[in-house]
Formats: C-alpha cells, structure tokens, sequence
C-alpha cells in the first residue's frame, strides 16, 4: 500500500469521535479556544493554590495599589531572578491623588512554592502552599488591588470560579428542563406539543434582562449567599432551557418516523426507552453545541445581574460582583486596572463561541 | 393576507394574557405588599401610622381581596391605561413609563437599523470573498463583537473617552437641552448623543447578522441557479445582488422577533451604565426600592412591545414571502 491508500484506510477505518476531532483540529480558533477554556476551568478548580492571597485578604497599606510590575533587571542592570520592589505611599503632586511609588532599594525576589495566607482545599485538607509569592515584607498584586486592598488578581482567579461555575450549572439545569421537555414536545406531538411550544413563546416573548432582573430583585435581601447562588442559577436556566427544548424538539421530530425507532418499538421498548436509548444518543452532538453555545450567555447574564447589584452580592465574589466596583467613570479613570475581570468575562465568552463554532462544523463528519 | 393577520392577532391574546399574569406574579413575588412598604418607611421616618388608615388604604386599594381578583383588577386597570401607583415617585406609572418608553423605542429601532445597515454589506462581501483575509478579520472582530457585553463594552468605552478624549459620553441630551421642550434643535443634540448607544447595543448583534448573511449567502451561492444566471452571462454584481442576497437577508426580518427582546435587554442595561433617561435605569431602581407597580408596569409594557414588534415582523414577513401565509411556519 503506498502512502495514499493508507491514509485513506486510516479515513475509513476511524471511529465518528475520531473524524469529529480530526476535523475539530483543523479549526485554528477552535483549538485556541480550547487551551483556553482548559486554563480558564483549571485556575478555577485550583485557585486557593494558584492565588497568591485569600480573596478576602485586606492589605491596609496598599489600597488601590497598581498593578507590580515584574523586573528581571535592577537598578544596575544586572539580570536577576524575576523581582518586584517594595511600593511607597505617595502623593501626586498635579492630582492630589494618593499613588505607589516603587522603591528602588528594596527588592523582593519572586519565589514559587511559598507559604502564605491558610485555606482549605475543596473543603479536603488544610494548606498554606501557594504557586508564587514574592519574600516577605513584600507583596504581589499583578492586577493591582481594590478599594479594601484585596489582591485583584487573586480575585478574579475566585470570581472566574463562581461565575464559570453558574455557567456550568445554570446549562445544565437548562439541559435537563430542556431535554425533558423538548421530548415530550418532540416525541409525543400533539396537545402536548402545541402547549410547550406556546409556553416557549411565551417566554422568549420577554425581554430577558428585565425579566431576571424582576425575578432576582424579589429574592429577600437577608438570604444567605448561597442560597442566592443557587436561585440566580434556576433563574437563569428557567429562561435558558427554551432553546435546548428547540433544538431537541426539532430533532426528535425528524428522527421519530425512522425504521429504527418502529423496530425499536416492535420489540416492545418504552416510550423513555426509545427516547433516552436510541433516539438521544443519536444527537448528542448538537446537543454538545447548543450547550457549548448557551454557557457564555449564562456567565454574561450573572455578569450582567451582579454588575447591576440584583445579582451576586459579596462575600461571594464573581466577576459580576467584581466589575460592580468599576461602575462609575471616575473610578475607572483613576484605577483602570478594576476593569480587568473584563478581560476574563470576555476570554471566557470568546473561548466558548469559538469552541462551539468548531464543533458545529465538526459534528458532521460526513459531510463535504 | 387579511386571514392571516386576523389569525396571528387571535393567537397573540393569549400570550399577552399569560405575559400579563407572569408580570403581576413577578409584582406580588416579594414578601409583603406594597402598603407594608410604605408602613415601614413612615415608621423610619418617626410618623406613627394610624392602623384604622392602613386598613382602609388596603381596602381602597383591593388588597384585602384574593390574588385572582387583585390581578384582574390590576388587568381591567391596565386595559384602561392605569397602571397603578408609584410608591417611590408618588406619581401615576403611567406617566413615568410614557417619559420614558418612547426614547427606548426610539433607540430600539436605531440600533436595529444600524445593524442591518453595517451588517448586510459586510455579510455579503465575506460570503462572495469567502475566507480572504478581509473575511477572517470581519469575522474576528464581529467575533470580539459577539463576546463583548454591551455593558462592558459601554464601560470600556466611558474610560477611553474619559481618560484619552477628556469627555464624559453618558447621557443622550446636553445639558442646556436636558429639560428643554422638543424642536429641531433638540432631536440634533438627541442625534449627537444617540449614536453611542446605537453603536455599544448594535455591535453584539451586527456580529451575528454578519454570520447569518454570510451563511445564508454561501448555501445560496452554490445553488444551480446562480451558476445558470453566470453561464448565461449576468454581470456578476448583479447576478448576487439580484437574486442569492435577497434570499439570503431574507432572515433580517424574520428574527426581528427575537432580536426586540435582546435589544431591548441590551439598552436596559447599557442605559444603566451611560445613565440614559430610558426605561432601564427606573427600572432597576424601582426594583431596588421594590415599587413593584412601577417595576411590573414595566416588565409588562416591555414585553408588549416585543409581542407587538413579533407581529409586526411576522406580517412583514408574510408580505415578503408568500409561502409563510399558506404554509406552516416551521421554526425560524
């Protein structure tokens, strides 16, 4: 066999998940946006570790501190390990305003595997090791840090968390409405059928915003921060379910008239049978799509809620939570660096679409 | 087509029945009632209320009725233009809501017209010139378009001009015409402030007609028509223009129903950043200090709007393409 023949065996012979990921990886973005979703979710899950500080942390003398900056090079321009100076109280002399300033004669050498502030790990074990520090009395803040002085980038490492997680969450509590509802609508038609499909009218009808933020401005304002989690989660999959019920509803109506559903039910299958065992599996993948696509509208809409004030409140920290502090212009304009969990909501928001759009491509090995 | 219009309007009582019951539903949702409220706030304020006074504010008021009687009070009020009272404002909702609503809609259909307008030329061009390098840039930015929410982007963009151009963009009317009455003069300065607005809530959706004109226009492309219209020699401008784009923008309309809503969400809350006079920030605020009637009125009238632009889209739609009023319309 020459070179050609093999690789056309090699088509032949692979399985469907192998032509779907040879042809997800052709997609360039798709790729990136994995890597990118795979760091996202893997600072998410080990952020006490990766974080250099608790996210509640307060570092009194270093308010609004700018982000360090990293040197490699001190004052005599002699290459040392990476280092961070010491940062001073100062007083802008045009502005008024209180600054930073470094101060060249301290150095503090940035170490990896260091001790600092106590957590416990996934509620399993107690720790003080973190990835990076820098030599005490020194400190890192490579976001710069907030109006209390909490380190914004161990922040936004806690906040990714929650907010990636709502996302999770929220899809899927949308997937499971969506999957049972959808079904019924798709398989059994009828009454049934007219009566969901008037339900999802009826609800995209809303203008979504305005409608969470009616529902999340109910919830009593003394409700513990989890439980406001999980409400603000049922929330926003009570509205994001309509489109998975689509989808699932439209290809259940295509699939239900094929000669492997009526030998299924000739030999005497369920109805929940049919529908989970064969006719399911069958579109998993745009399942996988749909909610690839429909994580990133949840974690913009806690963004959106939070942001607003009718959403997350602290001492949970989400990104929303997070960009609540950059609401007003003055703000921004002194201490830009608070609109850094933009970057993060906007990563995450890319990463998704570009995965989702790769796999939709993807899904259909067979076709072209 | 009469039939047809006459149909859809059937249809739409129910859903506005049931839009109606989910908003009242969204005002009796929070513990208490509106009279509490004000109870608790004349006792903040060191006023002893008279019990006798609450009982027969409650009375004048209905609320000592059961729920399905409040509600179909609150529906015979609303069918007559009476929204209820705000607490906050001490002032009819209907008033409030007519202050503001007409600007939210004046800024809905702008920044639906600037979509259409920046999408369907650059949607055509990277369908024709598929996977040229303008298509992969197009693509990317409406991408970061996409991903960036209106608000965040209305933030970003508070920043820039504030910290580089040394002006604060909030707003939709300069101050000396802030209460001045309407003439040409003010729908100028209206024009001037409402392009931010229009861009920050147009780009996420102009990303997605892109994608949309774009594929349509690619399954279109490669249909043998096309290649019959080329072989007998049409000038190829014409050839596209003509026939494939206008089946391809054939979706502009028929997403307006769905495109209302997000619109109409993605002003409320760039108008709350940008500090519009629109219905987003009352709203938020009358959810903050829980003036539900005020909130409810809202949530309601909003939603009536999207129902309405549906229809209006649907029979568009029917206008423009004639299987829709005798087929079945088949998700769009």
């Amino acid at each position: 066999m020459n070179r050609d023949q093999k690789k056309e065996q090699k088509y032949l012979d692979a399985s469907t998940r192998q032509l779907i990921w040879w042809r997800y990886k052709k997609h360039a973005l798709a790729m990136i946006g994995l890597w990118f979703i795979g760091l996202l979710y893997f600072s998410a899950a080990f952020c006490e570790f990766l974080a250099p500080y608790s996210q509640d942390r307060r570092h009194f003398d270093s308010i609004y501190s700018c982000p360090s900056k990293i040197r490699i090079f001190d004052q005599e321009g002699r290459l040392r390990r990476p280092f961070v100076y010491g940062m001073a109280l100062d007083v802008d002399e045009e502005t008024q305003q209180i600054c930073y300033k470094e101060v060249t004669e301290q150095r503090h050498a940035i170490r990896l595997f260091v001790t600092g502030d106590a957590y416990e790990f996934w509620s399993l074990w107690r720790s003080k090791l973190h990835l990076f520090g820098v030599d005490s009395p020194g400190k890192i803040f490579l976001f710069g840090t907030d109006r209390m002085g909490r380190d914004m980038f161990s922040r936004c490492l806690y906040g990714s968390r929650i907010s990636l997680s709502i996302g999770m969450l929220g899809v899927f509590l949308s997937l499971v409405l969506g999957l049972i509802l959808g079904g019924i609508s798709g398989y059994r038609g009828g009454w049934a059928d007219t009566l969901i499909q008037r339900v999802i009218e009826i609800i995209r009808c809303f203008p979504s915003i305005p409608l969470w933020m009616g529902l999340a401005a109910a919830m009593p304002p003394h409700w513990h921060a989890l439980k406001v989690y999980f409400v603000i989660t049922i929330i926003l999959s009570l509205v994001g379910w309509t489109d998975l019920a689509r989808v699932v509803r439209g290809k259940l109506i295509a699939l239900r008239e094929e000669d492997f559903v009526l030998a299924a039910r000739f030999v005497g299958a369920g109805h929940a049978r049919i529908i989970f065992r064969h006719l399911i599996p069958s579109f998993t993948s745009h399942i996988i799509v749909t909610v690839t696509l429909a994580i990133p509208s949840m974690v913009l809409a806690e963004t959106a809620l939070s942001f607003l004030g009718i959403g997350l409140k602290s001492p949970i920290t989400s990104l929303g939570v997070l960009l609540k502090e950059a609401q007003n212009v003055t703000t921004i304009a002194l201490y830009p660096w608070l609109l850094i969990p933009v970057l993060f909501v906007i990563v995450t928001v890319l990463s998704f679409n570009f995965v989702g759009d790769g796999l939709r491509d993807a899904v259909d090995p067979y076709s072209r | 087509m009469l039939s047809y219009i006459i149909r859809r309007l059937l249809i739409m009582i129910p859903t506005l029945v049931a839009i109606s019951i989910i908003s009242f539903t969204i005002i009796q949702l929070p513990p208490g009632d509106f009279l509490t409220t004000y109870v608790a706030e004349r006792n903040a304020r060191g006023e002893t209320v008279d019990p006798t006074e609450v009982e027969s504010l409650r009375q004048r008021f209905g609320l000592d009725q059961p729920m399905y009687i409040q509600y179909l009070r609150w529906a015979w009020n609303f069918l007559h233009g009476d929204l209820g009272h705000s607490f906050e404002w001490n002032r009819p909702v209907s008033s409030l809501i007519a202050e503001r609503i007409p600007l939210t809609i004046v800024i809905s259909f702008s920044t639906l017209l600037f979509t259409w307008l920046v999408s369907v030329p650059i949607g055509i061009y990277s369908a024709v010139r598929q996977y040229s390098w303008v298509d992969y840039l197009l693509t990317f930015i409406g991408f970061i378009g996409l991903a960036t929410p209106s608000f965040l982007f209305a933030l970003v963009l508070l920043w820039f001009s504030y910290a580089y151009l040394g002006m604060s963009i909030g707003g939709l009317f300069s101050p000396e015409y802030l209460e001045a009455p309407w003439s040409w003069a003010k729908i100028l300065d209206l024009l001037q402030h409402l392009w931010i607005p229009v861009i920050i809530v147009g780009t996420a959706h102009t990303a997605k007609f892109i994608r949309i004109i774009r594929g349509n226009l690619l399954d279109e492309l490669k249909k043998p028509y096309v290649t019959a219209a080329r072989a007998k020699g049409l000038s190829e401008a014409r050839l596209i223009l003509k026939y494939p784009v206008r089946v391809a923008i054939n979706p502009l309309v028929s997403t307006i129903g769905w495109t209302l809503p997000e619109l109409i969400s993605g002003i409320a809350i760039t108008a709350v950043v940008l500090n519009l006079p629109t219905s987003g920030p009352l709203l938020l605020s009358a959810l903050r200090s829980q003036d539900m009637q005020l909130a409810g009125g809202f949530i309601m009238l909003l939603s009536f709007l999207t129902v309405i632009g549906t229809l209006i889209s649907d029979i568009l739609l029917a206008w423009v393409d004639p299987r829709i009023r005798f087929g079945a319309r088949e998700g769009v």
